[in-house]
């Protein structure tokens, strides 16, 4: 396979990380291959691509959250600007990037506790204990993720009792509540009926602009509705990087064209 | 094309009907292979209750053993096995489930931690009389803690090990790896995920393993018997600050005992009926002392986990 066409924006944009030649292996299978990218501030980066083409396993890094199991390996760098640390060396606590960079999830998963300290827990992990300091993080967090005025009232409540969108949503307050460098999303609609995926859509525009945001979805529509850049993958490879127009009306890549187009994937 | 249809619906449903056959046939087993445990059992409860609920008065709940069956009571049975059990507790739960979360969560996979791993399970096969010999000589006589209260309770502290670390385990395991990630995304170290989450998702669990550990070590007699609790105790273990010497805060723990199992094992081994009647009557409290304790853990299971779902 060739190397990656990366069509960089002709106005140059401030960088909030780039993947730089990363290679990662699952034990003896390497998932990703010399994976090269950018992330800008403030925008939306989409990665798409058929299944198992590596997406997820390439958001997963960014957040170290394959440290988590034994066996897996990364090689190459991805740099977080604007102090350029590379998050995946070895003498960079995952703790700490994960600090920086936060995550929401394909299924909702909000911890079986009151919704107040599911905001409030990333908080709390950095020892936050100060009542109104929390109170005022959290009401500003469930704003962000647009789920404050569906819960103002029962902050106390099991948030495992949420519908499946207002669970996503408050995963996404959850996140925002320790002001991440990042968000990365991993399929972050596709356990939600379309309504929901509209509300998490519209979310994502309300942030854009103030959270740089790198989103995996395998629905291509999606993709398009939310994204300022895309990255299509396939074999783990990066295969054509762009604007989300140029990507979506005139692909430089044939292969790009036929996934986008349904031809295949 | 009519009578085509008719004879092949005429042929599914003989089909059907012999499928079903089998089916009436297991549940005539299944009800009759259920029936030999539960009648058995409750034909013996029956029985029990029958001949020792007669005895269950207040004074037989008060008094100590007695050479007169009619005066005989279990108050240093029911004392030493709530005492023994509370020394079990104070050393199988905390231990069983650091061991638990250490093996779930922090040790890594090697042939080391596979060879603990198949040694615990193998440890909650071992016949309990074992457990009774190698208390008699480690506790008993290399550390010198004597016929005790303390000793009977880390025997069978030891002998519910096993329990308490499986079930710990498998509380742990039963906690969806996407709520794990994403307590470790929000940037928890493993202690805090550990202690924020997993203990608590985990507990109802846990508590359930613990208790039935609890409830099987209370109805334990032959390690007991080995590491020689008494028969005949017409005396209370030492209550801290009473008595002429002032008893010291923990001389109860060194103290002789007997427990319920030895003191009805006493009372059958008798000839005389009437202390037949008494080994019935504390049968029945010991056995309400354990289905107690088995529902004190389905109800704490239950009201613990409404409000644990993923």
């Amino acid at each position: 396979m060739t190397s990656a066409t990366i069509t960089l924006p002709t106005t140059p944009l401030p960088l909030k990380a780039e993947a730089r030649g990363l290679d990662f292996y699952y034990g003896d299978f390497k998932a990703l291959k010399r994976v090269t990218m950018p992330v800008y501030e403030h925008k939306v980066t989409a990665l798409i691509g058929p299944s198992g083409c590596g997406k997820s396993t390439f958001l997963r890094c960014f957040n170290r959250m394959h440290d988590l199991y034994p066996g897996n390996r990364y090689d190459g760098t991805i740099q977080l600007l604007p102090d350029a640390v590379n998050v995946l060396d070895k003498s960079v606590d995952p703790i700490e990037v994960r600090m920086r960079i936060s995550m929401v999830f394909q299924k909702p998963n909000p911890f079986p506790k009151s919704i107040f300290e599911n905001v409030a827990y990333g908080l709390r992990v950095r020892g936050e204990s100060s009542r109104s300091y929390l109170e005022d993080k959290v009401e500003a967090a469930l704003k962000g993720g647009a789920i404050w005025d569906e819960v103002r009232d029962r902050l106390d409540e099991v948030a495992t009792n949420l519908s499946g969108g207002q669970q996503q949503r408050l995963c996404i307050a959850r996140a925002l509540a320790t002001d991440p460098e990042i968000l990365l999303f991993d399929e972050p609609t596709s356990a939600l009926d379309p309504i929901a995926t509209g509300s998490i859509e519209e979310l994502i525009h309300q942030l854009k602009g103030k959270v740089s945001m790198l989103i995996v979805t395998h629905n291509m529509q999606q993709a398009a509705r939310v994204s300022d850049f895309v990255g299509y993958m396939y074999l783990g490879e990066m295969v054509e990087f762009g604007d989300t127009k140029d990507i979506f009306m005139k692909p430089k890549r044939k292969e790009t064209e036929d996934y986008i187009t349904g031809r295949f994937g | 094309m009519a009578a085509n249809t008719d004879s092949r619906t005429a042929e599914l449903r003989r089909l059907i009907r012999k499928a079903k056959r089998w089916d009436a046939l297991f549940g005539v087993l299944g009800i009759l292979s259920l029936m030999v445990g539960v009648l058995t059992l409750a034909a013996l409860f029956t029985g029990m209750a029958i001949d020792g609920v007669p005895r269950l008065t207040g004074d037989f709940f008060t008094s100590f053993p007695s050479r007169r069956a009619a005066n005989a009571g279990i108050l240093s049975a029911w004392v030493g096995s709530i005492l023994v059990m509370l020394v079990t507790a104070f050393f199988a739960v905390p231990v069983g489930i650091y061991g638990g979360i250490y093996l779930e969560e922090y040790a890594r996979k090697n042939w080391i931690t596979t060879v603990i791993e198949i040694n615990i399970s193998n440890l909650a096969g071992v016949p309990s009389i074992v457990y009774g010999l190698l208390a008699l000589g480690l506790f008993v006589y290399t550390f010198g803690l004597g016929q005790s209260i303390l000793s009977a309770g880390l025997t069978l502290a030891l002998l519910i090990l096993p329990i308490v670390i499986v079930t710990t385990r498998e509380a742990l395991r039963a906690i969806p790896r996407h709520v794990r990630e994403g307590a470790y995304a929000c940037g928890a170290s493993q202690w805090q995920v550990v202690h924020d989450h997993l203990i608590p998702y985990g507990m109802p669990g846990i508590l359930t393993g613990v208790i039935i550990g609890m409830a099987r070590a209370i109805g334990e007699t032959a390690p007991i018997i080995t590491i020689g609790a008494l028969t005949f105790i017409a005396f209370l273990p030492p209550v801290p600050g009473m008595g002429e010497p002032a008893a010291g805060l923990f001389d109860w723990l060194f103290s002789p005992f007997t427990v319920m199992p030895i003191q009805i094992f006493n009372w059958t081994s008798r000839p005389d009926p009437a202390f037949h009647q008494n080994a019935a009557a504390a049968s029945f409290v010991l056995v309400f002392m354990t289905l107690g304790m088995n529902a004190l853990a389905i109800w704490l299971r239950f009201r613990m986990r409404k409000n644990i779902s993923w």
